[in-house]
C-alpha cells in the first residue's frame, strides 16, 4: 500500500498537469446503444479519460448508433466523432467510405509489450474500426413462469408446445435465421453454409413460421429485459449483458441459454469528416487499452476484445459475483455457439432482409 | 338616378381615364402590379426558406430514386462499354479487359466496395465478389483478361451479373423504382414479377391506404359528436373541454404511445382490468398491442384533435336556427341532422378526413412501436431502407410513390368534393 501511494500521487500529479496544459478542452460525441451497455462504458471509459484529460465527452444513445452515420457524412454535416458498431455494419460503412481508417499499429501494446495487432482477438481490427467487447445474442426466460422443466436448449426456444408463452425476438434477418437453423439441428459449423442455399433460407423461415404467431418483436436492446419484466413473453432473445444486468444487478428471475448463442463484436468507429477526428483516435485507443478492456467487464457481463485483459476480469460491481462465467467466450458457454460471419451478411443483408420483411408483413 | 346619368356620362366621354389622362385600366393594372410586387417581397424570405430547407432537399432525395452514378463513375471504362453493347450474352475479352482495368483503379481509389454494394441491390453476392476479385487483381499484369478473371472467381461469367452491370453502367436507372413495385429483372433482362417471398411493397403500400383511411373514418366516429359538444356548450365550458382535447395535443408523441403500450399490452392495465372483473380469463388476454390494432388505436388517439379541430371550427358558424327551424317545420331529428345541419358541416368534415388521412399515410414512430408485424406501414420500410440498409435509391423510389398516390387522392377529392370547399379552421 505505501508502496502505491507515491505512485498513484504521481499519476495524480500527471493528470493534472496534463489538464492544465492542455489550454483548449475539447468535446468530443460519443454514440453508443444506450442503457446498461452505454451505462458501463461511461464508467470505464468516458469519465477516467475525462478525470485524465480533462476533455469532455458527450453521450448519445441510438437504438443502432450507425444508423446516423450515412445521413451524416452525406450531408457533410458530422456531428459524431465515435460511435460503437456491430461487425458487419462497420465493414459495410467502411466499404462505403463513410469511416476514417484507422491504423492499429498506433494502439497501445499490452502491459508486457505484445503489440496490439496480436493481442487483439482475431478479426477485432478492421481497416476502420477497433472491438472493444465481445458480445452474444442469447435467449434467456423468466424462471417464474417455468415451474417444472426449464429450456435447455435453442430448440427449446421453438418448442411452444412444451414451453407455452409468447416469444421475442430482434426483429431482422439476423441473427434470427441462424438460430432457426441452430433449432432444427443444423451444427453451428454448418449453419452459414446452409444459409447460402435457397432451400437453407427456406429451412430456417419454416422454423420461424412455427412460432411467428406467438411472437412479440423488439428492435431496441433495451427492450427484451422489460418484456420479460412485464410478462409480455416467457422467453426472449437478447444481448446477453442486457439479461446479465437484469437478473444480477436487479435480481430478476431472468435465466440465460447459452446453447445456440451467436457471438459478435461491437466495434469503435470514427465517421469521415468527425469533427474532432484527433481527439476521437486518442479516445479510442485510450478506451480499448488491457485496463479499460477489462474494467468494462466490472459493469456488463461482456467479454473484453483483448486477449490480455481476459486475466484482469475480476468481479463485478457489486463485490461478489465473478464475472468470468458470465461471459459469452467463457468454455462452459461455447459448447454450441456460432460466431456471427460479417462477410455472409455483407453479401446477403439486402437480400435476406428483404425477404424477412416480405415475410413479417405477410400474414 | 346616379346610375343612370354615370352610363350616359361614360358613355359620352368614351374610356375612363385618371387625372392625368391615363387610361383608367392600364393605372389600375400598374397600381396591382406594384401591390403585388410588394406582396411577393414580404412573402420573399418564407417563399426562400421553403424552397431551401423543403423543396430542395425533397427534390434532391427524390432524384437519387432514379439516378445513381456509383457505378459510372468509378467504372467509366466498362460503363462506356457496356453502353455502346447490348449485353445478350457474357461479353469477350475487350469488356473483361476494360473491367480489370477499372477494378485495379477503383481497387486503388478504394471505391471497389462502393461498385460492389451497387451491383448488390440487384444480385447478393456482388459485394464479396467485388472485393475479393479487387483484393487479387493485381496477379493479372496483361492479357487474356477473360481466363485469368474467371480462374479468380468463375461468378464473373454469369449472364445475370453482366446484365446487371450493364443496367448500372447508366446513370439513370428505373430499378429502383421496378423494386418498389414489386418487380424483378430476370437473367435476360426482361421485367417480371419478383419471386412471392420477396414481393412485399405492393401489400404495405395497400395496408397504409387501408388503414390510413380506417383511422380517418374512427376519428370522424368518434371527433364529430365531440365537436359538436364543443360548439354548442356556452363558452365558459367549451373552453375548459377544449384544453382537454388540446392537452394530448401538446403531450409529446412517445410519450403517449408508450402510455398506449402499458394501458393495452396483454399483462397491461385494460387486461388486467377485465381479467379481474371476471369478463376475461387469465388465458384469453385481448392482444391489443403489437399488432394492427395496436397501430389503429394509438393512432386513432393520436389523430384525434386534427379532426375535432376543423369540425370544430365549422360547426361553430352554423347557425343554431336552422335545425330550429326545419324541426319546427317538422322534420324529425333525424332528417334535420341529415338534411340541414350534416350538409353544413361538410366543408370541416372533407378537411378533418383529408388532414387524418394524409397525416397517417407518412406515419413512421407508432406503427414502429406497437405495430408488431401485422402494424407496420409503408413508412417503416422507407426509414429501414434509409437508416439500416442504407438503400437510399429504393427509399426515395418508394417516398416517391407515397407522395404521388397521395397527390392522386388529393386530386380526386378535389374532382369529388372540392378543395375550396375545405375549411382548416
Amino acid at each position: 500500500m505505501t508502496a502505491m501511494k507515491p505512485i498513484a500521487a504521481v499519476a495524480i500529479a500527471a493528470g493534472l498537469v496534463l489538464a492544465g496544459t492542455s489550454a483548449k478542452a475539447g468535446e468530443i460525441t460519443v454514440v453508443s446503444w444506450g442503457g446498461a451497455y452505454t451505462k458501463s462504458q461511461v464508467e470505464a471509459y468516458h469519465k477516467p479519460w475525462m478525470a485524465q484529460t480533462g476533455h469532455k465527452i458527450k453521450s448519445v444513445d441510438a437504438p443502432n448508433p450507425a444508423a446516423p452515420i450515412k445521413a451524416q457524412v452525406k450531408a457533410g454535416n458530422v456531428s459524431i466523432d465515435v460511435a460503437d458498431v456491430e461487425y458487419s455494419d462497420a465493414v459495410r460503412y467502411c466499404d462505403e467510405g463513410l469511416l476514417e481508417i484507422i491504423d492499429p499499429s498506433v494502439l497501445p501494446p499490452a502491459p508486457d509489450g505484445t503489440p496490439a495487432t496480436e493481442d487483439f482477438i482475431e478479426g477485432a481490427l478492421t481497416d476502420c474500426a477497433v472491438a472493444n467487447i465481445v458480445w452474444s445474442t442469447v435467449f434467456a426466460y423468466d424462471a417464474a413462469k417455468f415451474k417444472g422443466a426449464e429450456p435447455k436448449t435453442i430448440a427449446d426456444l421453438f418448442d411452444v408446445k412444451k414451453f407455452p408463452g409468447k416469444r421475442g425476438l430482434r426483429k431482422g434477418a439476423k441473427p434470427n435465421l441462424e438460430m432457426a437453423l441452430m433449432a432444427d439441428g443444423v451444427p453451428a459449423g454448418e449453419v452459414y453454409k446452409m444459409l447460402t442455399t435457397d432451400e437453407g433460407v427456406t429451412r430456417a423461415f419454416k422454423k420461424l413460421d412455427t412460432i411467428k404467431k406467438h411472437v412479440v418483436w423488439w428492435e431496441a436492446g433495451a427492450q427484451p429485459p422489460q418484456l420479460l419484466a412485464d410478462g409480455e413473453v416467457s422467453m426472449t432473445t437478447a444481448y446477453n449483458g442486457r439479461i446479465f444486468n437484469a437478473a444480477i444487478g436487479e435480481d430478476k428471475p431472468f435465466k440465460i441459454v447459452w446453447d445456440g448463442q451467436v457471438l459478435d463484436f461491437d466495434l469503435f468507429v470514427i465517421p469521415k469528416g468527425a469533427p474532432n477526428k484527433d481527439l476521437a483516435m486518442e479516445f479510442i485507443k485510450f478506451a480499448t487499452d488491457t485496463q479499460r478492456l477489462a474494467d468494462q467487464a466490472k459493469y456488463i457481463a461482456y467479454g473484453p476484445a483483448r486477449k490480455s485483459s481476459g486475466k484482469l476480469v475480476g468481479l463485478y460491481q457489486d463485490g461478489k459475483t465473478q464475472m468470468a462465467p458470465h461471459m459469452p467466450t467463457a468454455a462452459a458457454n461455447m459448447g454450441n455457439a456460432l460466431v456471427n460471419n460479417f462477410e455472409f451478411w455483407a453479401d446477403r443483408d439486402s437480400e435476406l432482409n428483404e425477404r424477412f420483411n416480405a415475410w413479417i408483413a405477410s400474414n | 338616378m346616379p346610375t343612370a346619368t354615370d352610363t350616359v356620362a361614360a358613355g359620352d366621354l368614351g374610356p375612363l381615364t385618371t387625372g392625368d389622362g391615363t387610361p383608367l385600366k392600364t393605372a389600375l393594372a400598374r397600381a396591382t402590379r406594384r401591390a403585388r410586387l410588394k406582396a411577393l417581397f414580404l412573402v420573399a424570405p418564407l417563399l426562400l426558406f421553403v424552397i431551401v430547407t423543403f423543396a430542395v432537399p425533397i427534390g434532391q432525395m427524390l432524384y437519387l430514386s432514379i439516378y445513381n452514378p456509383v457505378f459510372s463513375d468509378n467504372m467509366p471504362r466498362l460503363s462506356s462499354w457496356l453502353r455502346a453493347h447490348d449485353v445478350t450474352e457474357v461479353p469477350g475479352e475487350d469488356a473483361f479487359k476494360a473491367l480489370v482495368l477499372d477494378l485495379t483503379e477503383a481497387r486503388a481509389n478504394r471505391t471497389h466496395a462502393q461498385v460492389g454494394t451497387r451491383i448488390n441491390y440487384e444480385r447478393s453476392g456482388a459485394t464479396s465478389l467485388f472485393k475479393s476479385t479487387a483484393r487479387k487483381i493485381k496477379k493479372i499484369k496483361g492479357p487474356p483478361y477473360k481466363d485469368q478473371l474467371l480462374a479468380l472467381n468463375e461468378e464473373w461469367g454469369e449472364l445475370h451479373l453482366w446484365t446487371v452491370m450493364s443496367r448500372a453502367a447508366a446513370p439513370h436507372t428505373a430499378a429502383f423504382y421496378a423494386q418498389a413495385l414489386d418487380l424483378s429483372y430476370d437473367a435476360e433482362g426482361d421485367i417480371v414479377r419478383a419471386p412471392e417471398n420477396r414481393r412485399i411493397y405492393g401489400h404495405l403500400f395497400l395496408r397504409t391506404l387501408l388503414l390510413s383511411a380506417l383511422v380517418a373514418g374512427l376519428c370522424l366516429i368518434l371527433g364529430y359528436p365531440a365537436a359538436h359538444l364543443l360548439a354548442s356548450l356556452p363558452l365558459k365550458y367549451s373552453n375548459l373541454l377544449m384544453v382537454l382535447v388540446l392537452l394530448p395535443f401538446w403531450t409529446s408523441l412517445l410519450v403517449r404511445t408508450t402510455s398506449w403500450i402499458t394501458l393495452l399490452q396483454s399483462q397491461g392495465v385494460l387486461n388486467d382490468m377485465l381479467v379481474s372483473v371476471g369478463i376475461l380469463s387469465d388465458d384469453g388476454r385481448l392482444e391489443l398491442m403489437y399488432n394492427q390494432w395496436g397501430t389503429v388505436i394509438a393512432m386513432t388517439h393520436i389523430m384525434l384533435p386534427f379532426m375535432i379541430l376543423p369540425l370544430y371550427s365549422v360547426m361553430k358558424t352554423v347557425p343554431k336556427d336552422f335545425v330550429r327551424a326545419a324541426r319546427s317545420l317538422g322534420a324529425g331529428p333525424v332528417t334535420a341532422f341529415l338534411r340541414v345541419y350534416l350538409p353544413q358541416t361538410v366543408p370541416g368534415i372533407g378537411a378533418g378526413v383529408l388532414l387524418v388521412f394524409i397525416i397517417s399515410v407518412g406515419y413512421y414512430i407508432t406503427p414502429a412501436l406497437v405495430g408488431g408485424s401485422s402494424g407496420q406501414l409503408i413508412s417503416n420500410q422507407i426509414a429501414f431502407h434509409m437508416l439500416q440498409s442504407l438503400n437510399w435509391g429504393l427509399a426515395a423510389a418508394l417516398g416517391a410513390l407515397l407522395l404521388g398516390g397521395v397527390i392522386l387522392l388529393y386530386w380526386l377529392y378535389d374532382r369529388l368534393v372540392g378543395v375550396d370547399n375545405m375549411k382548416l379552421g
